[in-house]
């Protein structure tokens, strides 16, 4: 992917995809490193699935036999230097069930992609997926950004859509002033 | 500086209109969201579908909406239009730019721009 932000689009469509009704994106910077997290509460995977997931072969796709996302994240965190993790629980087996993504990436690596832009990526997801609660926050040295879309959502009452194009153009301009 | 109370000034302002808007998309948008339509560069053409129709206030009759693999993934960015009384047209290898003149000559014009179209896009 060409910014770090597409994959966190594509990570969180997987958790779109598991029948998440929460779905949390943290970032978080220091001068050397970028991580994310991407935590949510849907179907989650069984163990041994969940082992080989991060191999290009795995998928539940009939489209195609590969799946790509995880592989590609991983790699492109371990080519600067960085780690990846993916801890899942399947609703088959626990209550509380869900996925957590990790991926920290060294920032000085000339393998470092950037971020790119994350506000396209939070007005892409909400738009996708109104009924989802989406609670993002980006944390630097010097500030602290958070969005969440069950605040949004009481401030709009029950009738009006987070999907709406008027919605989502207050989204792109309030992060965009934020950042 | 905008907040979030911000949010219910728009609620008041759309709460007449909404009900209009409900079932009455007469067309509809779709752009191709799995991870081959991501990296081939769909996230910027939706979101360029949905300012434009902000802008226009078209959106009682227009939609926009995302969907998975379309099966075409070597002509992504993909996009669909659906308008009532013509057939479907699909769009391959859009950007931000193309969806803009899309928008403003298929959509608000109802002319089909044949260049972007598949069986174009194709040779
Ligand atoms: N958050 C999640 N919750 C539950 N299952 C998941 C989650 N993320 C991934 N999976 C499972 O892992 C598989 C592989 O995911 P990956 O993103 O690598 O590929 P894909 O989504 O199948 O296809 P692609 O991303 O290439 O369109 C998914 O098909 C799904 O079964
Ligand atoms: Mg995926």
């Amino acid at each position: 992917m060409k910014e770090l932000s597409l994959n966190i689009l594509d990570i969180a469509q997987n958790s779109v995809k598991a029948r998440a009704t929460c779905v949390k994106i943290e970032i978080t910077e220091d001068a050397d490193t970028l991580a994310f997290a991407i935590t949510d509460n849907g179907c989650g995977m069984e163990k041994d699935f969940l082992a080989n997931v991060t191999n290009p072969f795995t998928t539940t796709r009939k489209t195609r036999r590969v799946g790509l996302g995880l592989p590609f994240l991983k790699m492109e965190a371990e080519m600067t230097g960085g780690s990846f993790e993916i801890t899942s629980k399947s609703e088959k087996e626990y209550e509380d069930h869900g996925t957590r993504v990790f991926a920290s990436f060294n920032k000085n690596s000339i393998d470092f992609i950037p971020l790119g832009d994350i506000v396209d990526t939070i007005c892409t997801l909400i738009h996708g997926s109104e009924d989802i609660d989406f609670e993002f926050s980006h944390k630097t040295e010097e500030k602290e950004i958070t969005l969440s879309t069950a605040e949004m959502r009481e401030m709009l009452g029950e009738d009006i859509p987070l999907s709406s194009p008027e919605v989502l153009a207050w989204v792109r301009d309030y992060l965009t002033e934020l950042y | 500086m905008k907040t979030l109370a911000e949010l219910s000034a728009i609620r008041d302002r759309m709460k007449n209109k909404i009900a209009v808007r409900e079932g009455s998309n007469e067309t509809r948008i779709v752009v191709g969201m799995a991870t081959c339509g991501i990296a081939a560069g769909a996230r910027p053409v939706l979101n360029a579908f949905v300012e434009e129709l902000e802008k226009s206030g078209l959106a009682g009759e227009v939609s926009v909406s995302q969907t998975g693999c379309i099966g075409m993934c070597r002509f992504e960015p993909i996009v669909e239009v659906m308008r009532a009384g013509e057939e479907k047209t699909t769009y391959v290898k859009m950007t931000p730019e193309k969806a803009r003149e899309v928008f403003e000559k298929h959509i608000k014009g109802g002319k089909i721009v044949t260049e972007y179209t598949k069986a174009e896009g194709l040779n």
